[in-house]
């Protein structure tokens, strides 16, 4: 039986719409079924605040709040430290990597990436499911 | 002619010396006389030669205001520049609503595959996975296109501080001046602006295995 739990909320977060589809389907197909979506940093924050998430699957590059300086608000929020934080961004240059590392990221996935690395950086992150 | 040195004029003035220590006060006159006229000479050519420069000078830039003029920068700021951005942005659109489409007709196709047999189903996730991966080229591409907008905005500043600083003279010449750029850049300031510079052209991103080994996961 899988320690995850599969129910738990997921937040997403990317400006591009149709990337929040595409990665809401990949999810879905990968048995997370509670997802929910904002559209940058800020929107982000508030919901994370407002209700209790399991995940976070962020963007990089949003207006006006960026996935780096929500994933460094999370860091700073003692509701939030823990919460384990994803980057999927098309930022693909080391000092981002390194940015994103030494502000906690738990893992990091360039776009585009296909459905195999999104499953293989979930278990790296949750554990086996 | 040339202006004399301090020292020449004193050893003209020790010449008029009666040896007894006076001078000669014609003399003294007609020496200040000559240097005086010697020294108009050398100072109306002097001005001369400045002026002319400076002719030359106001030559080129009347030139180069007219070049300026004739490249029509009101038009570049007003119709060129934001015609540009209208279409791109247009692009960013029309795959937005064609990924949407596409999406939605996978997100069908993945509610028929549960009503089919395990083998086709499998098969048909199969292939739906697929094209939602590619589907990401719509976030991709709208970056790159973004950072083309961007650049336009950039070079749409630079040609309105040529208008501003210019104005006077390029309205003379035909060309009008917008009272406020077309386009404001509605961009909000970010701590890690220096680190937003979208997907790298082939050949200058890094890959998912040097990511993983940067993280320490590999």
């Amino acid at each position: 039986m899988s320690a995850v739990d599969m129910n738990m909320p997921i937040l997403i977060v990317d400006d591009y719409k149709t990337m929040l589809r595409i990665i809401r389907n990949l999810l879905k197909q990968l048995g997370f079924n509670n997802v929910d979506e904002a559209a940058d940093g800020s929107a982000a924050l508030q919901k994370l605040r407002d209700k209790s998430y399991g995940l976070v699957i962020s963007d990089w590059n949003m207006e006006p709040m960026s996935g780096l300086q929500l994933l460094k608000e999370c860091r700073t929020d003692n509701q939030l430290q823990a919460l384990p934080f994803i980057m999927i961004t098309a930022e693909s240059k080391s000092e981002n990597v390194v940015a994103a590392k030494e502000a906690g990221v738990n893992n990091y996935i360039v776009k585009p990436f296909n459905a195999a690395t999104l499953k293989s950086k979930l278990t790296a992150v949750l554990g086996a499911f | 002619m040339s202006l004399p040195a301090r020292k020449d004029i004193a050893e003209e003035i020790a010449d008029l010396d009666d040896g007894e220590g006076r001078l000669d006060i014609k003399a003294v006159r007609n020496l200040v006389d000559k240097h005086m006229q010697s020294a108009e000479e050398d100072f109306s050519a002097a001005s001369m030669k400045m002026y002319s420069e400076v002719e030359e000078v106001a030559e080129f830039i009347t030139a180069a205001k007219a070049e300026i003029a004739s490249l029509r920068p009101d038009e570049i700021t007003n119709e060129h520049l934001p015609t540009a951005t209208d279409e791109l942005e247009a692009i960013v659109g029309a795959t937005e609503n064609a990924t949407n489409t596409i999406l939605e007709a996978m997100e069908q196709l993945e509610e028929l595959a549960e009503s089919v047999d395990e083998g086709v189903s499998e098969k048909i996730n199969e292939s739906v996975t697929q094209v939602y991966e590619a589907c990401s080229f719509q976030d991709i591409t709208g970056q790159r296109i973004g950072k083309v907008v961007n650049a336009l905005q950039h070079v749409d500043n630079k040609v309105s501080a040529l208008l501003e600083a210019f104005g006077d003279q390029l309205q003379s010449a035909g060309v009008s001046r917008p009272a406020t750029p077309k386009r404001a850049d509605g961009k909000v300031e970010r701590p890690d602006e220096d680190l937003c510079n979208g997907p790298q052209l082939p050949g200058n991103e890094i890959s998912q295995d040097d990511i993983d080994a940067l993280m320490g996961f590999d």
